[in-house]
């Protein structure tokens, strides 16, 4: 997938649970602890020091459907795999599009990603 | 002055524990004991303090907001309601009564989770067993693009992994756990085996199972990441344990082949029952979702992805699902039970909702309610709403009221919306 | 009040056979004539028209957690069969597994007001009470499938038959339950180690005892806790050609003790030489005939679709292996079990065509209609909506030989059947479809029209066509009220749960408890169906 500025590595988001967004929903969707919990991007610890990212850096991910920015932490996922917690941050990346389905592409989705 | 209540549920997954202690002092939930991470806000961070409901970020009294609802319900040429699953069985009942009478389209947050294992099921079937089986028999388990460990944090201390049951006398050891996933998670951490599969690659993975169960030779050397020997011991394990389980996720429903990914692993599963015994549980993420299913197919025929504008009931996934009627702006106005479909939903969705009128029923204000035309803060099923639950494997829970409710159910909400749109 | 005049009324249960009498009615009950007669009766005009009791159905798979995971799984069963919503009534779908609403009103306008369930697993009997607070009109009682339960087999196999018959009760209480249901005793706990029974003294895996004990130890623990309706047993190899062998060796297994074999046509074949079973109606008829303390229903074959739904889990999986379609199945902790497969019976397929044949010998060739009752298994053997065609094909001799005449050659071969001339009167379908099947369940107020019942009563043209005339009634009445006019649903009502309550020792909580720490996966204070559970529903203790 090559859009106008590529930035050269596509890289697949899978999204999902964790304990701390489901603590942070908890406390409500416009609490700190559900914002934190939910705008964050796991990636592994290769991929991050060959793109130059460091532990907590600010990272912009971009899919065809939108971009946003959020801090990237190492994490047990495989090269070219990122995740991020499932909320509002991970869904501006995610299209409407079901394939007839009514599921959105929630995991296994292609996404560029640059430090900031 | 304290109490103690027993044999609570905690309604937060589909595991529906039902062994929580609450103690509650002055009606106030004091402290919870048994409860896991995930659950224990569902006791702790919930404020039963009744509020008043909100029309256009107002506080009004209940008779007003309920005659908004019912208005923007009648005025609406097409709408949606959407949700359920975090409510008991009584409130889905009157929210489906309300979609046959306004001829709504209404969907349940199945359509982002199980939708595609529905399918699934209703193409080549689905092989199952209760809990308390996977307790008392499973000698094998097999976790498949699910994470217990972060999202149904006691399943494998009180259903699938830990416990002693009838024919597991000593329980973990009894057993062999595989577990099967992109990356490494925590639950991979607890198994025997992980399996590392490519994105996107399940069903090549299933298929290959599938012919190695029946004695056909695979050529190649590795199929979605997957070395041939790992899957032939794997194939081999299988067919000979005594009672094995499947236990699948959003790994399965949410990548690329979708639904065609659970009727690949839903056929093995059969197939492997001319060998041994083997089920497949899917892991129902909220706490009654399974129960969404039942109602409306109960009233309606079919599970999810429903629409009454003709007067009677058609089953559409993929042209009445809310994720598909909202990026398409075909629905004018949304009822939105128990469910936070801003927050979860693909933002061109969730979007659209804050441009159309919407009602919304919930204990908290969520991303949902935001931007809704009427919000009515109801009460919390399973904490000060009593109701019917329906566990992962659709084993049916009574829920207590914990504390006295201070504040009216979703249930006598809907009831009075419908009576209110009787009168119109 | 209410009075219904000049109508033939045909009551079995009160020796009335077509004479003309008025019905009158009141506060939901039928009364005898006032001695004055004020004239502020409202009046319905039977004139030319037959009356009976309204239809009492003995075994049906209408509700509950097996009937809607068939109804999600089976979308392409409703597609051609939707039901419009109405300014009183409820939108619907369905034609093997029709919707709660549907599954209402279609009973009703056949002119049944009375549903028996025929199976719930005790675990799940909440999710079917659920059900019936949106299934309107019918009074309906839930049959709970013991006969693989956990608990009770340990009794059996320690000796301790009152712990056995204490919990029995407590269960019936606990769900809320009418009868003692008894399906594939033993294979379907065998199920779950990939096996089955096939003999009465095969033992259960893990258990130590047989098929054999399970079922007497029911029969015995239903007489001592005096239940109105005994075991109903589904027995085993239903659908083998051994089965009439095996039900005929339960029926004497029994030794006098009552007892309800349900859809009895399956479980009535032989052997012969070939791949086809030959109908053995006939030698269990006979048996029948000399057991006055059997009732049995048929399970009448209807040609066409239909969905198969048991707890019979082996069964199950294989006619999912000999047709080839998909399968469900689900195991049930420490109870039961069971599958769904669809199916289409077919007159050109030879065994469908048997075992078409097989059920109307069993009506024609058990002499006492009152032990003999009408169901199809629904949805097993047909939809229930077809009972009307059943009751023409043993009405009408000739319309049964035609139809004989355009099944399978081979199915017709060597065939009992077109010998068999007798046909039902009026009378004795009244027997069949109300009056056998409410005294068979025990059911004082049920099934008849003396004074003290409960006035549900079906009016109906009498045409030459019978199947016309019992699809169509011209009013149908529960508990008094007018609910159908001419295919019409007038007014919904919410219809009564029937249950039993037999007392027993408290003793036996502590024993329970200890079980369901060891077994369950649910608390055992979170197991019991309490009446303030289900608000919406009126519970009625029988007898």
């Amino acid at each position: 997938m090559q859009w106008r500025n590529s930035l050269g590595e596509n890289f697949i988001l899978i999204t999902g649970r964790t304990v701390k967004q489901a603590a942070g929903l908890h406390k409500g969707k416009d609490s700190d602890a559900y914002r934190r919990a939910t705008a964050l991007v796991e990636m592994n610890a290769a991929d991050m020091a060959r793109l130059g990212i460091g532990e907590g850096q600010m990272v912009r991910l971009r899919s065809a459907t939108g971009q946003v920015e959020m801090p990237a932490h190492t994490g047990t996922v495989p090269s070219k795999m990122v995740f991020v917690p499932m909320g509002p941050v991970a869904n501006s990346l995610i299209g409407p599009e079901t394939e007839g389905t009514g599921m959105p592409s929630f995991k296994g989705l292609t996404v560029e990603i640059e430090p900031i | 002055m304290k109490t103690v209540v027993e044999n609570v549920t905690c309604t937060f997954c589909g595991c529906l524990c039902d062994d929580i202690i609450v103690e509650v002092e002055d009606n106030r939930i004091a402290r919870v004991q048994r409860v896991c991470a995930n659950g224990r806000g569902v006791f702790t961070d919930y404020d039963p303090t009744p509020r008043r409901p909100i029309v256009a970020g107002r506080e009004v009294e209940w008779e007003e907001a309920v005659s908004e609802a019912a208005r923007i319900l009648v005025q609406a040429d097409s709408p949606l309601i959407y949700g359920l699953s975090s409510s008991a069985s009584e409130a889905q009942m009157k929210v489906v009564e309300l979609a046959d009478l306004i001829g709504a389209i209404i969907d349940t947050t199945s359509s982002v989770c199980h939708g595609p294992t529905s399918l699934a099921m209703q193409a080549v079937g689905e092989v199952s067993c209760s809990l308390g089986e996977v307790r008392n028999r499973a000698d094998f388990l097999i976790f498949w693009g699910c994470n217990p460990a972060a999202s149904h944090l006691r399943h494998f201390e009180r259903y699938s992994l830990k416990p002693k049951g009838r024919y597991i006398p000593n329980g973990r050891k009894d057993r062999h756990m595989v577990v099967v996933d992109v990356r490494p998670t925590a639950s991979a951490k607890m198994a025997d085996h992980f399996i590392q599969v490519t994105p996107g690659a399940d069903f090549e993975v299933l298929t290959t199972l599938r012919a190695l169960v029946q004695g056909k030779e695979i050529e190649a050397g590795a199929v979605g990441g997957v070395p041939r020997i790992e899957l032939l011991e794997l194939a081999n394990r299988m067919k000979g344990c005594r009672y094995g389980v499947f236990f699948m996720g959003m790994g399965l429903t949410m990548s690329g082949a979708r639904d065609y990914n659970v009727s690949e692993l839903f056929t093995l599963v059969a197939e492997l029952n001319q060998y041994t015994r083997f089920s497949v549980m899917p892991m129902r993420g909220h706490g009654n979702v399974a129960g969404a299913d039942q109602v409306l197919t109960w009233q309606s025929g079919y599970p999810f992805a429903v629409s009454f504008a003709r007067g009677y009931p058609q089953y559409s996934p993929g042209e009445f699902s809310a994720v598909d009627v909202l990026a398409r702006e075909e629905v004018d106005a949304a009822l939105i039970l128990a469910s936070d479909p801003v927050a979860h939903f693909p933002r061109v969705a969730g979007n659209q909702l804050k441009r159309i009128p919407a009602i919304v029923l919930d204990p908290m204000m969520n991303l949902t309610s935001e931007s809704a035309q009427v919000f009515f803060p109801t009460g919390s099923y399973g904490v000060d709403a009593a109701g019917t639950c329906y566990r992962m494997d659709n084993v049916p829970i009574r829920l207590r009221e914990v504390i006295a409710p201070m504040r009216p159910t979703d249930e006598a909400i809907l009831g009075q919306i419908i009576e209110e749109i009787k009168r119109c | 009040m209410l009075r219904i005049i000049n109508g033939r009324v045909y009551d079995p249960t009160n020796g009335k056979n077509g004479q003309m009498e008025d019905i009158w009615v009141e506060d939901g009950k039928i009364v005898s004539a006032p001695e004055v007669d004020r004239g502020q009766a409202q009046i319905i005009d039977a004139t030319g028209l037959v009356i009976m009791a309204g239809g009492v159905d003995i075994h049906s798979h209408a509700v509950g957690s097996k009937v809607n995971a068939a109804r999600k799984f089976r979308p392409e069963d409703h597609y051609g069969s939707t039901y419009e919503r109405t300014s009183h009534t409820r939108s619907g779908s369905g034609y093997t597994v029709p919707s709660t609403y549907v599954t209402g009103y279609l009973y009703a306008k056949m002119g049944y007001t009375t549903v028996m369930e025929a199976a719930t697993a005790p675990l799940l009997a909440r999710h079917t009470h659920e059900e019936l607070e949106d299934t309107p009109i019918l009074d309906m009682g839930i049959f709970v499938t013991m006969g693989n339960n956990h608990f009770i087999m340990e009794c059996i196999r320690d000796g301790e038959m009152g712990k056995a018959k204490d919990y029995v009760a407590w269960l019936l209480n606990a769900t809320k339950g009418y009868a003692i249901k008894v399906v594939n005793p033993g294979g379907v706990e065998n199920w779950k180690w990939g096996r089955n029974v096939q003999e009465l003294d095969d033992e259960v895996i893990g258990f130590g005892v047989t098929p054999h004990q399970i079922i007497t130890t029911l029969a015995w623990i239903s007489d001592e806790l005096g239940l109105p309706h005994p075991p109903h047993i589904h027995g085993i190899n239903l659908g083998r050609s051994i089965s009439a062998r095996t039900t005929m060796e339960t029926m004497a297994a029994l030794e006098g003790r009552r007892a309800h074999f349900c859809h009895l046509q399956f479980l009535s074949y032989g052997k012969q030489p070939g791949t086809l079973h030959r109908s053995e109606a006939a030698e269990v008829a006979s048996m029948v005939n000399m057991q006055p303390n059997l009732t049995v229903d048929v399970g009448q074959i209807v040609f066409g679709p239909a969905t198969t739904m048991t707890s019979d889990a082996p069964l199950q999986y294989g006619i999912h292996q000999q047709t080839g379609n998909k399968w469900m199945n689900d195991d049930i902790e420490n109870e039961t079990g069971g599958g769904i497969v669809p199916i289409r019976y077919s007159r050109n397929n030879a065994i469908n065509a048997v075992m078409w044949r097989t059920g109307l010998e069993l009506f024609l060739l058990i002499n006492d209609p009152w032990q003999v009752l009408l169901t199809t298994d629904h949805p097993n053997a047909g939809p229930f909506v077809h009972y009307p065609q059943v009751i023409k094909l043993l009405m009408d001799r000739d319309y049964r030989a035609a139809m004989f005449e355009r099944i399978n050659p081979r199915g017709r071969k060597d065939a009992l059947l077109p010998e068999l001339e007798r046909e039902y009167s009026l009378y004795e379908i009244a027997i069949i479809t109300r009056a056998g099947t409410a005294r068979a369940l025990g059911l004082k107020n049920k099934g008849h029209l003396g004074v003290g019942a409960d006035a549900d009563i079906t009016i109906y043209a009498d045409l030459d066509d019978k199947e016309e005339m019992f699809t169509h009634p011209r009013y149908v009445l529960k508990g008094g009220e007018v609910v159908v006019v001419d295919g019409q649903i007038m007014r919904e009502l919410q219809g009564k749960t029937l249950c039993v309550a037999p007392s027993y020792d408290p003793g036996i909580e502590a024993h329970i408890r200890q079980h369901f720490r060891e077994n369950y996966t649910i608390s055992f204070d979170n197991y019991s169906i309490i009446r303030e559970h289900f608000p919406h529903r009126e519970m009625i203790r029988c007898p």
